[in-house]
C-alpha cells in the first residue's frame, strides 16, 4: 500500500455538518481493511478534533496521511487559540459555552479522549493566530 | 436479545432502519452528553439519549452503534432520519423517560459495559 493522503476544509458555520470528514475518513480505512480498532480509535480522535474546530475555532483544515505503518493526522485551525494547554488537556476543563453543551458536547473530555486513542499527540497553539493539533496512531 | 426486543419492550415508535431489526445487541449506553458517549462508551450497539440534533447521529456512527432510541417521545427530523438511513443506523422513539427506559432494559437483561480507564 502506498501512502494515501486526504485534505479536508472544515466548514466552522454548519455545526451539524461537524464529523463530516471524520465520516469519510472511517470509510477510507473501511474500504482498505484497516483492523476495526484502530479505525475506531481513529474515528474517536478525529472526531473530537473535528468537532473543536468547529466549537472553537469556527473551522480549519484536516490532513490525513495513510501509510502501511501508520496513520498521520493534522488538524490547524486559524482560532482563538489555548491559552493553557495542560489546563485544557485536564479531563473536566472546559470552556465551551453553554450554548455547546446543550448541543451535547463541551463535557471537557474531548482532548484527554484524542490522547487517550493516538500513540502519539503534540499540540501547538499561539492566543489569537491558531492551533495546531498532529496526532499519529500506528497500525 | 435483537432490536426487535428492545423495540417491544419499549414499546417504541420505528422511524427508520427495521431492516437491521434482527441484530443481536449486547449492551446499551444512556447519555444525552455526546463528549461522555465517545469518552467512555466502548462495543455498545444501542444509544438511548434526550438529544436531538444530528452530532447525536454522528456519534453513533464513529462508535459502531446499530441503533439510537429517543426517550421522552423526542423525534428527529428529516435531514437526521436521512443521515442515519445512509449510516445504516436504525432510529426509534420510546415515550418513556431516560431512567425508566434503561431500567425496562436492564431488567430484560441488557447490560452497560462501558468502563472508566
Amino acid at each position: 500500500m502506498n501512502t494515501i493522503k486526504l485534505h479536508y476544509i472544515v466548514d466552522g458555520d454548519d455545526f451539524t455538518r461537524a464529523g463530516e470528514a471524520s465520516a469519510s475518513v472511517k470509510k477510507t480505512l473501511r474500504q482498505l481493511g484497516i483492523d476495526p480498532n484502530i479505525i475506531r480509535k481513529v474515528a474517536i480522535a478525529l472526531y473530537e478534533g473535528e468537532i473543536n474546530m468547529v466549537i472553537h475555532a469556527h473551522g480549519g483544515e484536516i490532513k490525513i496521511e495513510i501509510s502501511p505503518t501508520s496513520i498521520d493526522m493534522l488538524l490547524k485551525d486559524k482560532g482563538k487559540g489555548i491559552e493553557n494547554i495542560e489546563l485544557a488537556m485536564q479531563e473536566g476543563y472546559s470552556t465551551a459555552p453553554d450554548e455547546v453543551r446543550s448541543l451535547g458536547f463541551g463535557a471537557g473530555m474531548g482532548l484527554s479522549n484524542m490522547k487517550k486513542n493516538t500513540d502519539s499527540m503534540i499540540i501547538d497553539s499561539t492566543v489569537n493566530v491558531g492551533t495546531t493539533v498532529h496526532m499519529i496512531i500506528n497500525i | 436479545m435483537t432490536i426487535n426486543d428492545i423495540k417491544n419492550i419499549l414499546d417504541c415508535e420505528v422511524l427508520c432502519g427495521d431492516e437491521y431489526f434482527n441484530k443481536e445487541v449486547h449492551t446499551a449506553c444512556g447519555s444525552d452528553m455526546m463528549s461522555d458517549v465517545l469518552a467512555y462508551v466502548k462495543d455498545q450497539s444501542i444509544l438511548l439519549t434526550g438529544l436531538v440534533n444530528a452530532q447525536v447521529i454522528r456519534t453513533a456512527d464513529m462508535m459502531d452503534m446499530l441503533c439510537i432510541v429517543f426517550v421522552r417521545g423526542k423525534k428527529p427530523d428529516q435531514d437526521m432520519i436521512a443521515l442515519a438511513n445512509e449510516r445504516q443506523i436504525a432510529l426509534m422513539s420510546t415515550s418513556h423517560r431516560m431512567f425508566t427506559a434503561c431500567g425496562l432494559l436492564w431488567e430484560n437483561g441488557l447490560r452497560g459495559g462501558a468502563y472508566l480507564e
